[in-house]
């Protein structure tokens, strides 16, 4: 292995260095994506005990938690949605599994910018400090979507929240181009644009996104900053602005960047699904090109948001079939995931689990999105339970399950050891049923006119919002047993070896953990990623 | 399996159809329904067969080396295509049908605060949320004749209309009737439009479906359809006297007193006669010629040609002659100068 | 963090381990240089796309505003921002051609640049403070405004015109100033002798956003300043 000489066989990235000092001030990719980890998993668990205590709530109508009360709740629903969205699903895969695995995947023995990807970290750092310390500012109660002309009055914790995201959203751009230059310049030899993984053409096409989408919430969330600051107009309609026009900046960022969260989860099931299935991927031009398409298209959907705030019937229109047509190649991406396991040998190790149980929700998230697309139908279920629940569905069941999926199947390359398979695989079913459980009953309650952002309910809601509440526990009970069965796995865990999974990939070539340089020979490639023959 | 059932999903799980288009909604979610449901067996059924069959049998399983094929791929993107084609534009002509306004629609006024509904009609009879006897609290309660349309013109206004509290903003609201299928946001600073027709009588929820704050979601209304005759005694009785409504409607009258006290009367002629500005005579429903291309004149373009004159100036007339009149007169002043000049014919 | 991860290069540089080459470092580094050009481009275009709006809602009102500004300035500005361009791009090929005291002339001349920039700024500001024309809600000047033609005319919504004059030469000032700050640490560098023909990125970088954020300069002075 070590045959360079430059260092002995036991030398690997997580030794090379010791002490929080070396951690803290690390450019290896691989402790970067470590430190991403571990800041991302806290955020995890604080956005997760919000909802739990958002679901606590709904379990009855009227107050349930003593003296929350509505203010209390819209907090809480707040910070759940502005946490999970920017602290944990945009970083979540990028940056942390993104971060690990990409120059892995191409070859190489680190991002093209080091310097810059640390600092992305402490962005992200200095971003979520920020944002929270909103909370001793008597917190936001907007929503995630910061809508004006509410979020006029609510300074100056809205003000905090605002440059807390315009400050986490550096962290998103610079890994972004980090990617976008390394994906071009730092490919091994041999690796043309067509044989790199399809993880790292999900990345791309995510940096595209994040590179070009994210300034524009950048200036958004700086004029939402000054509007509160020095009421400079634009969103007011008492000084001639337009409140809509918030909604448009907004959105032109934010549905675009449902995909900086879902595509990175379409990569890792690629390699989940042809790893697990020992069979090369069905499709791969197909799959790669799709995650382009669908970044291209992204750009251009943001009114179907809009549907009901009084846009054109033009503009409603087109929003409409732009929308459709995303749906194509989201569909043609799960066809051939399902393709790729005809005739294949499957091992249903967890991270495959988590990859079936991807297919399983991210298709009915899918299937539910042309319901919200389709115009008629929207504006029955514009903010209502539906809603919450379609993209909780492609949020949760789709990336969240991807993650899972992704940490058990690298956790051997990351550290060297294996997981816990038994708790594993409950903590699989936990989210999975408890997902199910959870979020299945809001399609009926938004099918039935039940609006989103509800402290109270009427009666008749009671008894599907408490079938919801019961699922969210089972869902933390389910990530509890994931917990488990990574410390077994850090404590106790079996060696891993180099490759545990019978993978392909450039990552599996190498030792468990990978040496501080990643690679003593740099790799010549001559076939595809997936040459299962 | 109510979701193999439209009428069954209607009554038990979609709230109870109170219009025609709440009919031909549920008809697209059943077909959606059924569609997605029968390609959610097919797929997810095929995975999991997959799952079954292939289940890795020993350690060294030999797999088919398949990378491609152009005619399935070809088949899963062009099909797909089409359902969703089919879908939209099917969505397209129901939505259609919900913004077309009809013509000869009742109008009702729609004011939304923090966290309250307020309706107003024609002849100034106001409803808002009231204790009942029982010191219960009553939401707004609109009464509406079945078999008539309905167009509910909205505005958001402050909470306190006449207060000059900096802080005390009109904010966003969304007026969402669940069995008619039909949702509208009220923005601050515009009238927004909605229309129904109730072809049952029947007590309707309405909700506020736009984040509004603290009260959002005890921020509701309801929404009572009745015969016509009864409605016409309702609409008569209690606060306004019969031979008033029969005589004048108060709005409009508002709206002449306004008119004459606020200095329009110098300007804009009643008659059609042309003076320093447009005559009010004939002027509702009519197309001009501005200098931001044609408009069609409705309540939006008299609001803003009210608050900020100089926005669209009709072809011939001169810019900067009108003092512009926001944060001079309230939504019900602007609302009755509208009424008033809708009435000149 | 170690010095080790550099390779020792033939004519003084160091490259990142992980490059194969200066030169390959240096087309990576350019290539990121650009990818984030094009975020600030994007960023501005938010502003952009704002002032496209509301230009569509209310043509009046930029050319009300317009009156208030002085073209002149305006116009002055733009031959500083244009010099600096012209001397920032010398600097680059002076540093290229390893003549440490002539790029570092040239940058200073730059950075001068960008300091007469901003003192005119600061005069074209602090008069508009003195006569109430702040942004929004903060504006407490006359709303009457006097036009080219002479007629005088009440503009109710003048103070979204300064909101937008603030928010965009503010921005853009302040990439001024953070230029300023980069091509000081480029002019530290060349002093020390550090770049030459295989070896400038660094200025090269700086150069290039110092060419954006004159070029956002020359879209911003016509729609402000000459929008009447």
């Amino acid at each position: 292995m070590a045959a360079s000489g430059t260092h002995d066989a036991n030398e690997n990235y997580l030794n090379h260095e010791k002490g929080l000092w070396s951690w803290l001030t690390t450019l290896d990719h691989k402790r970067i994506g470590v430190l991403y980890a571990i800041t991302v998993a806290i955020f995890f668990f604080v956005g997760g005990l919000a909802a739990l205590a958002i679901r606590t709530e709904l379990f009855s109508a009227g107050e349930t938690i003593p003296n929350l009360g509505p203010n209390g709740y819209n907090r809480l629903m707040t910070y759940h949605g502005a946490i999970m969205v920017f602290l944990v699903i945009i970083p979540g895969i990028p940056a942390f599994l993104g971060n690990f695995v990409l120059p892995l995947h191409l070859g190489a023995k680190d991002v093209a910018f080091p310097r810059l990807n640390l600092l992305s970290w402490y962005c992200l750092l200095a971003g979520a400090a920020i944002a929270l310390t909103s909370l001793l500012m008597g917190g936001a109660d907007t929503g995630w979507t910061f809508y004006t002309p509410y979020s006029i009055n609510s300074a100056p914790a809205v003000v905090m929240m605002a440059f807390g995201v315009f400050v986490a959203g550096f962290s998103s751009i610079l890994t972004g181009l980090n990617f976008i230059v390394t994906t071009h310049k730092l490919r091994a030899p041999g690796m043309t644009m067509n044989r790199i993984p399809l993880f790292v053409w999900a990345l791309y096409s995510t940096a595209i996104i994040q590179v070009l989408a994210t300034p524009v919430l950048a200036i958004t969330v700086l004029l939402l900053a000054m509007e509160n600051i020095f009421g400079i107009g634009f969103f007011d309609e008492s000084l001639g602005g337009d409140p809509v026009l918030f909604q448009h900046f907004f959105w032109f960022y934010s549905h675009p960047a449902v995909y900086i969260m879902i595509l990175p989860a379409f990569g890792v099931i690629s390699e989940l699904i042809t790893a697990f299935s020992r069979k090369t991927i069905f499709g791969y031009t197909a799959i790669a090109y799709s995650s382009l398409a669908i970044a291209a298209v992204s750009f251009f959907v943001w009114g179907h948001h809009m549907f009901t705030s009084g846009q054109s019937e033009v503009a409603s229109v087109l929003f409409s079939i732009l929308t459709m047509l995303v749906g194509i190649p989201t569909a043609i991406k799960v066809f051939n995931w399902v393709a790729t396991m005809y005739k294949s040998s499957i091992n249903l190790a967890s991270p495959m689990l988590f990859a079936i149980g991807f297919i399983f929700l991210f298709t009915i998230g899918g299937v539910t999105g042309i319901f919200l697309a389709t115009i008629a139908t929207n504006i029955h279920f514009h903010d209502t339970y539906f809603v919450v629940a379609h993209f909780h569905y492609v949020m949760v069941g789709g990336t969240l399950m991807a993650i899972m999926g992704g940490i058990y199947y690298w956790f051997p390359k990351m550290f060297g050891k294996m997981y816990h398979e038994a708790t594993a695989r409950l903590s699989f079913l936990g989210i999975f049923i408890g997902f199910n459980v959870t979020f299945y009953p809001q399609f009926l309650l938004g099918a039935n006119g039940m609006p989103r952002r509800y402290f109270d309910y009427l009666p008749v809601y009671e008894p599907l919002n408490q079938i919801s509440t019961i699922g969210s526990y089972l869902i933390g009970i389910g990530f509890v047993f994931a917990a488990i069965s990574i410390l077994i796995g850090f404590i106790k865990g079996e060696k891993a070896g180099a490759n545990p999974w019978g993978a392909r990939t450039l990552e599996w070539t190498i030792p468990s953990p990978p040496p501080h340089h990643n690679f003593d020979k740099t790799p010549i490639i001559t076939a595809g990623p997936y040459e299962f023959r | 399996m109510w979701w193999l059932l439209p009428t069954a999903s209607a009554s038990t799980f979609m709230p109870a159809q109170g219009t025609k288009i709440a009919a031909e909604v549920d008809t697209i979610y059943a077909f959606l329904l059924i569609s997605s449901l029968i390609s959610f067996v097919l797929l997810i059924g095929g995975m999991c067969y997959f799952v079954v069959k292939y289940k890795r049998k020993s350690a060294n399983d030999k797999t088919e080396y398949i990378t491609h094929n152009h005619t399935l791929e070809f088949l899963w993107s062009f099909i797909p295509f089409l359902i969703f084609m089919f879908v939209f534009a099917w969505g397209w002509m129901v939505y259609h049908d919900m913004r077309k306004m009809p013509e000869d629609a009742l109008e009702v006024h729609v004011f939304a605060k923090k966290w309250d509904w307020r309706f107003v009609y024609k002849n100034g009879k106001e409803v808002t949320a009231a204790l009942d006897e029982n010191m219960k609290l009553q939401p707004s309660t609109m009464v509406v004749p079945v078999g008539r349309p309905v167009k509910l013109i909205m505005a958001s206004e402050k909470v306190n209309p006449s207060g000059n509290d900096p802080t005390d903003r009109p904010v966003l609201h969304s007026f969402f009737i669940p069995s008619f299928r039909v949702k509208q946001d009220v923005v601050p600073g515009r009238y927004a439009a909605l229309w129904f027709e109730a072809d049952k009588a029947g007590l309707y929820n309405v909700f506020c479906a736009e984040y509004c704050g603290g009260g959002h979601s005890a921020m509701r209304g309801l929404i009572r359809a009745v015969a016509p005759a009864e409605f016409e005694a309702w609409l008569a009785g209690e606060a306004v006297s019969t031979e008033a409504v029969a005589q004048v409607n108060p709005l409009v009258a508002k709206g002449k007193t306004l008119y004459a006290a606020n200095a329009c009367i110098g300007c804009h002629s009643v008659d059609g006669s042309k003076m320093t500005g447009p005559s009010f005579k004939g002027l509702f429903g009519k197309t001009e010629q501005t200098d931001k291309g044609s408009v069609k004149v409705d309540e939006n373009y008299l609001r803003e040609s009210v608050l900020n004159p100089n926005a669209k100036i009709v072809a011939g007339y001169p810019p900067g002659q009108m003092p512009p009149y926001a944060g001079q007169l309230s939504e019900d002043d602007i609302l009755a100068l509208i009424e008033f000049i809708k009435t000149l014919k | 963090m170690s010095s080790a991860d550099q390779h020792a290069h033939g004519t003084g540089h160091h490259y990142a381990h992980h490059f194969e080459s200066a030169e390959h470092e240096y087309s990576s580094s350019k290539q990121g240089i650009w990818v984030f050009l094009c975020t600030e481009i994007l960023m501005f275009g938010g502003l952009f796309v704002g002032y496209a709006v509301f230009h569509h809602m209310y043509p009046l009102l930029f050319k009300a505003g317009s009156t208030f500004v002085d073209w002149r300035m305006g116009a002055a500005n733009t031959v500083v921002l244009l010099t600096s361009s012209l001397t920032m791009a010398l600097g680059i090929y002076y540093a290229q051609k390893r003549d440490a005291a002539k790029s570092g002339l040239m940058l200073l001349i730059t950075i001068a640049c960008g300091a007469i920039f901003m003192v005119i700024k600061y005069f074209e500001y602090s008069h508009k403070i003195h006569l109430g024309l702040l942004p929004g809600s903060w504006f407490h000047g006359s709303l009457d405004v006097t036009f080219a033609d002479g007629t005088v005319q009440r503009v109710e919504n003048l103070p979204l015109y300064f909101s937008f004059y603030y928010m965009m030469t503010g921005l853009h000032g302040i990439h001024v100033l953070i230029g300023m700050s980069l091509i000081f640490w480029a002019w530290l560098r060349v002093r020390k002798n550090e770049f030459g023909p295989h070896y400038y990125t660094p200025v090269e970088g700086v150069g290039l956003f110092w060419h954006l954020v004159d070029l956002v300069w020359i879209y911003l002075f016509p729609l402000l300043y000459l929008v009447s």
